[in-house]
């Protein structure tokens, strides 16, 4: 008799634990883990000038149209610059979602420029935690004005310049992002002796989502003293993205006219307190020509 | 008495040989539909996971949102941000009963329609949803589809204006499961 209760109690104790799953059945299956990647840190590549801590898509072409007029002090006989135009058409490719490559055509200076763009971090928690993401990127830029003194000898040498730039960033949550951008711009020929030919700067950058679909977007870049002559200043750029379907409007107020790194960084003379300062604004269009495998 | 015992124990042993037929798969599809003159959506994913319990037709889903992947992949992060909110409700689930299990016995080939009737859990809101499907058993794998439609405003899944007429107000989903038995 004793042993048959027993018995009763080993079996129920056997049961029970089937019993009690039933209220969670896909607790059987345990938890797997997995990678949450932070995703959507801006709501695309470019904060304004500064590019982004994000990438384009693979297999995804961006257009992008970006537009500074002319600076606000410049009065009511220009409209307040919006008489003058400067612009840059560009486009960007993923090649795949951490690799991308882009180029552009600038009016500043006639300036041809291309990059490349690599996220070697992902933000993530979960299975792996990473708690930034880092991108490097490495552009050219050679401008096509013609020789100023034709006589004297040119290099085409002259007309190059390159930039270093790493971004290190992190999305703190769904609304606040911040991003550094320490940046190396290298000039092959400058104005002066006195001016550096590479110039160190430090950017910042912010945004904060206002709604779904509207965010706030700030840059400041501080360069590095006694590298420029000093009738430069560092550019300050604040502005909103508005995102529609395929389409992302940035419009901004920024005291930068140049639209590629060595202008807004090393040859920036727009100021703030002046009034030196353009309404601008960068429509990015996106095109998805191959489409990924889904699994 | 002993018999008293005997029977107990024997009942016990069927709810425990019972409570072993369960079936389950971690890479379950479920695909959604949104069609609309102006555009036509859809997203894949592979991973849902899901558990069925043979002996009282017990059945649950889970799908993690951000596994859904889209052709355009601006698409997807709208998805993720702008309608799901998927950092916020990070998985959508299903937790209800077939109806019917008695009439389908997924130890013998054929084809069984079934009868799906529970709660349905999307961007944090649940509703009782009930449906039809169908077991497909062949050569002791077991094939369960089920497609369904589900309102987009009934999840508060808002659709702002300007994307009215590109996102379709009742979703179709799509079920595609191949289970496996649940070894304890």
């Amino acid at each position: 008799m004793k042993l048959c209760t027993l018995l009763l109690l080993t079996l129920f104790s056997l049961v029970s634990p089937a019993i009690r799953a039933q209220d969670d059945l896909l607790s059987l299956l345990g938890d797997e883990e997995t990678t949450n990647y932070a995703t959507a840190s801006f709501k695309t590549n470019r904060v304004i000038n500064l590019h982004s801590l994000e990438n384009t898509a693979a297999g995804v072409f961006d257009f992008k149209i970006s537009h500074r007029f002319g600076t606000l002090n410049q009065g009511a006989y220009d409209i307040f610059g919006l008489d003058q135009a400067t612009i840059r058409l560009g486009g960007d490719f993923g090649i795949t979602n951490r690799l991308m490559v882009g180029y552009g055509r600038s009016t500043y200076e006639k300036t041809y420029d291309g990059y490349v763009k690599y996220k070697f971090l992902r933000q993530s928690t979960g299975k792996r935690n990473m708690p930034i993401t880092a991108a490097l990127m490495a552009s050219a830029a050679v401008q096509t004005l013609k020789w100023q003194n034709p006589d004297r000898d040119n290099y085409f040498s002259s007309r190059l310049y390159y930039t270093f730039q790493l971004m290190l960033g992190r999305k703190f949550s769904d609304a606040f992002t911040l991003q550094l951008s320490p940046t190396l711009v290298h000039r092959n020929l400058v104005a002066t002796k006195a001016e550096k030919n590479d110039v160190l700067a430090l950017g910042i950058a912010g945004r904060i989502k206002l709604s779904k679909r509207i965010a706030l977007n700030a840059e400041y870049i501080y360069v590095l003293p006694d590298q420029l002559a000093p009738q430069f200043t560092n550019a300050l750029s604040i502005g909103f993205d508005i995102e529609t379907g395929g389409h992302v409007f940035q419009l901004h107020f920024t005291n930068a006219t140049g639209m590629m790194e060595r202008a807004f960084i090393a040859e920036n003379t727009g100021d703030w307190t002046d009034g030196g300062i353009h309404f601008g604004f960068n429509i990015s269009r996106v095109f998805t020509v191959f489409k990924p495998r889904i699994e | 008495m002993k018999k008293g015992i005997l029977l107990s124990l024997m009942s016990l042993f069927f709810v425990v040989s019972m409570s072993g037929q369960k079936y389950f798969t971690r890479d379950g599809k479920i695909s959604f539909f949104s069609d609309t003159p102006m555009e036509k959506i859809e997203a894949h994913n592979s991973k849902a996971t899901s558990v069925l319990d043979a002996s009282n037709g017990n059945l649950e889903f889970a799908v993690l949102i951000k596994a859904f992947q889209f052709e355009k992949a601006l698409m997807q992060e709208h998805f993720n941000e702008n309608y799901m909110e998927s950092s916020k409700f990070p998985k959508s689930s299903f937790k209800g009963k077939v109806t019917n299990i008695k009439d389908i016995n997924l130890k013998k080939d054929g084809e069984y329609n079934a009868t799906v009737k529970g709660q349905l859990t999307i961007h944090g809101v649940t509703k009782d949803v009930e449906t039809t499907g169908k077991f497909v058993v062949a050569g002791g794998k077991i094939n369960a589809k089920s497609t369904f439609d589900v309102a987009v405003a009934d999840y508060n899944i808002t659709i702002p204006s300007v994307v009215r007429e590109n996102i379709a107000k009742t979703v179709k989903i799509a079920v595609d499961i191949k289970f496996e038995e649940l070894k304890q």
